[in-house]
């Protein structure tokens, strides 16, 4: 079926608002995004690990979930819902369960990239039918903007922060979606939230209703961490595909494509421009670093091109 | 007809295990207790279960797994040792203020480092304070009897907590004994079916598990959950009548050996318990009245039943198999000694830590320590209360 926007908008929400997570946060369009791809009459157990989103929807004795929903602590969401999706399947066989039940689990950056990745890593491989979600916002956000190993090169948080021997964190960020496809499970993808949720759409319903584990990878912008002005969330994502340094592609039973492909490839400045966390680069004398920056994301962009069977 | 059988004391957990036919077994590999996971994937793929067994990267995916599956409305069991316990350490806490009475069989085994693989109980003395209850076995029957009656208490409404069974790795766990099994169909109906209030896959109302819990509800949740610890204590004494109905075992919130009169006698858990009864045995025939309480619910702790059990003695050893670093005893003697302060001050109270890291524990350590109590009878004094047997100083 096309996707109609529309349509898609008028399904009930499954995330109500009214939950706590700051104006202009990336995260709860993300969430709600993926839910919608839910079948309005397919039951769901949605887990998080703690991190911004967890504890800004789930305070007591108020829940901003309309399905039903665990967490227990940071590093393990992967395992939690690994082990609510093994009690569905036994609870079936033994026919205590009639109802078509799906399992979606989201975690941070943190709670993904590092503290979770053992947990994630062992939920994918035993096959799970289940998603995971990381709401990428690279950084610790919740305990106030610290650095993961998802936080890219140069980016002033608070335990890389920006000094005047070091320019923000020294490390380039892991490719976290790559980890994941070398999981050889089903489907992986990488997205963000773009005009017409389309692709986050299309993308979480193939992770929902393909058997087997599924990882989704979504850019989920913090004004707080990231320094934008809130309104411009949606234009800092079109940034980050135009300037190719988060590029949208999907691997699908080991198969790789590339589902966005800007017209006119940006320079990464234009990306790095609009946010506080960067402003140090465009000191005088730092061009050097965004160079640096750019030559990386075209090398890492070349390569995955080849993956994708691209022309270069 | 109960079933006789020969079984190592993991097997006979394995065999609970099978009986109950859990939905979801989650667990990982750690020596003393690895058999059980081993002996229930074999009941998996021979499909003598229809549980689904998790075979998960670690220990604390192991409890996470434990709890989603729990919370989830099933019934959910694992098996662990030492480093495996500490690993979830994290996760035995959110587990019982979740109230999801997961079980687990814990095969004692000393916490590293340095690492070593054999007994003692510092693993599960150190999850003392987590939030489950705790019963001990000292052989291979307790441990089976335990563990089937562990689903019944951790479940009953008046409590909601997850049970952790223990007993001594290898010395138990490895150990090759005469049990009487209980028939499949005796134990499916003792431990009956799982029917939680709340659970995630309830297609007639959602729920949430696990909030962010502020200091206007956090205090109340805690109170709740002290106050579910101490409805523990009535309904492991209903359990254990039940199942003496079905089985003619009696079991009780610790045993007394010959105490009722007993002048000197020793608190103690798990294994050694056998090796001091027939200590107690020898000292009787020469006309000693020495007695011994071993216990089997250490969490609740059974302080009112305990003082009245131990009220008449003149000299008491507690025997710690485990440090707890106090620089004054073991975790056992902090809590016997407490129980007993105001109500029994009459009594002489020492500590013996022994047996840590698999150390032998012969019959002639246990007969020092009721030497050292008559001393201390007859001269009246108590000397030091921290003491150490079978170490080389
Ligand atoms: C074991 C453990 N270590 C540390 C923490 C503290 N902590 C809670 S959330 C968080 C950061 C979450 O970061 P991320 O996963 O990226 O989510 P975000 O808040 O950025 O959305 C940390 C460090 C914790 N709760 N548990
Ligand atoms: S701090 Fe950032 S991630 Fe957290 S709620 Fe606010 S905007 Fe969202
Ligand atoms: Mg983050």
């Amino acid at each position: 079926m096309a996707y109609n926007l529309k349509e898609v908008m008028e399904k009930p929400e499954r995330l109500s608002g009214g939950h706590r997570m700051c104006a202009g946060c990336g995260a709860p369009p993300a969430v709600r995004g993926i839910l919608r791809a839910l079948k309005p009459e397919d039951h769901a157990v949605i887990g998080s690990a703690t991190g911004c989103l967890e504890v800004s929807t789930f305070i007591y004795p108020y829940t901003a979930w309309k399905d039903s929903f665990i967490h227990t602590a940071f590093e393990n969401a992967g395992a939690t819902v690994s082990g609510a999706e093994a009690a569905y399947v036994a609870m079936k066989r033994k026919g205590k369960i009639d109802d078509t039940y799906k399992f979606i689990a989201f975690g941070g950056d943190g709670g993904t990239y590092d503290i979770g990745l053992q947990s994630l890593s062992g939920a994918m491989e035993r096959g799970h039918d289940m998603v995971y979600v990381c709401y990428d916002n690279e950084a610790y956000m919740n305990t106030g903007i610290q650095r993961s190993s998802s936080t890219p090169k140069y980016s002033d948080t608070t335990t890389s922060p920006q000094g005047s021997v070091l320019p923000g964190k020294q490390q380039y960020k892991k490719d976290l979606t790559a980890v994941m496809a070398a999981h050889n499970i089903p489907y992986v993808a990488q997205t963000t939230l773009t005009s017409n949720f389309k692709d986050l759409y299309e993308k979480s319903e193939k992770a929902i209703y393909k058997k087997g584990p599924a990882f989704l990878n979504v850019l989920a912008p913090c004004p707080r961490g990231w320094r934008y002005e809130t309104p411009d969330l949606m234009n800092i994502c079109k940034l980050a595909m135009d300037t190719c340094i988060w590029p949208i592609f999907e691997v699908e039973e080991g198969v790789w494509k590339l589902n966005y492909k800007p017209k006119k490839k940006l320079h990464v400045s234009e990306y790095l421009e609009p946010q506080g966390r960067f402003k140090h680069l465009f000191k005088k004398g730092n061009e050097h670093l965004i160079e640096e920056i750019q030559k990386d994301v075209d090398k890492k962009w070349e390569d995955l091109l080849r993956k994708c069977g691209e022309t270069i | 007809m109960a079933i006789r059988e020969r079984l190592s004391g993991n097997e006979a957990i394995a065999v609970a295990m099978k009986q109950i036919n859990p939905d979801v077994v989650a667990a990982f590999p750690i020596t003393p207790s690895t058999e059980i996971p081993q002996y229930f994937s074999q009941f998996v793929s021979n499909g003598a279960v229809q549980t689904e067994f998790v075979p998960v990267e670690s220990e604390h995916s192991a409890m996470s797994a434990c709890i989603g599956a729990q919370a989830a409305g099933g019934r959910t069991m694992t098996a662990t040792s030492a480093n495996g316990l500490a690993l979830m350490w994290e996760m035995l806490y959110i587990a019982s203020s979740s109230r999801l009475p997961v079980t687990l069989a814990c095969v004692n085994r000393a916490l590293s480092g340095p690492l070593n693989i054999h007994n003692d109980h510092s693993d599960s003395m150190g999850a003392r304070d987590s939030g489950w209850i705790q019963l001990y076995s000292e052989n291979n029957q307790e441990a089976y009897d335990n563990f089937i009656q562990a689903v019944r208490i951790g479940e009953h409404k008046d409590v909601v907590l997850p049970v952790m069974v223990c007993q001594d790795g290898f010395i138990t766990s490895h150990a090759v004994e005469n049990l009487d099994l209980l028939e499949d169909e005796k134990v499916k109906a003792f431990v009956g079916e799982y029917n939680p209030e709340h659970y995630l896959l309830n297609t007639k109302e959602q729920i949430a598990v696990g909030p962010l819990d502020l200091p206007n509800y956090f205090f109340e949740h805690r109170r709740q959950q002290a106050q579910a610890m101490m409805n523990a204590k009535q309904v492991i004494l209903d359990v254990a009548k039940e199942f003496e109905k079905v089985t003619g075992r009696k079991y009780d919130l610790f045993e007394e050996y010959k105490l009722s009169d007993a002048e000197i006698a020793i608190v103690i858990i798990n294994s050694t318990a056998g090796t001091a009864k027939t200590v107690v045995d020898e000292l009787r025939e020469k006309g000693i009245k020495a007695g011994l309480l071993k216990i089997r619910v250490f969490r609740p702790f059974p302080q009112e039943e305990m003082v009245a059990a131990l009220k008449h003695v003149k000299a008491l050893a507690v025997m710690d198999k485990a440090e707890a670093f106090s620089g004054v005893g073991g975790p056992l003697f902090a809590d016997v000694k407490a129980a007993l302060y105001g109500v029994a001050d009459g009594i002489k109270v020492i500590n013996y830590i022994y047996g840590l890291g698999g150390r032998d524990v012969k019959a002639d350590n246990i007969e020092l320590v009721y030497n050292e109590l008559q001393n201390i009878v007859k001269t009246g004094q108590i000397g030091e209360t921290y003491r150490y047997v079978g170490v080389r100083e």
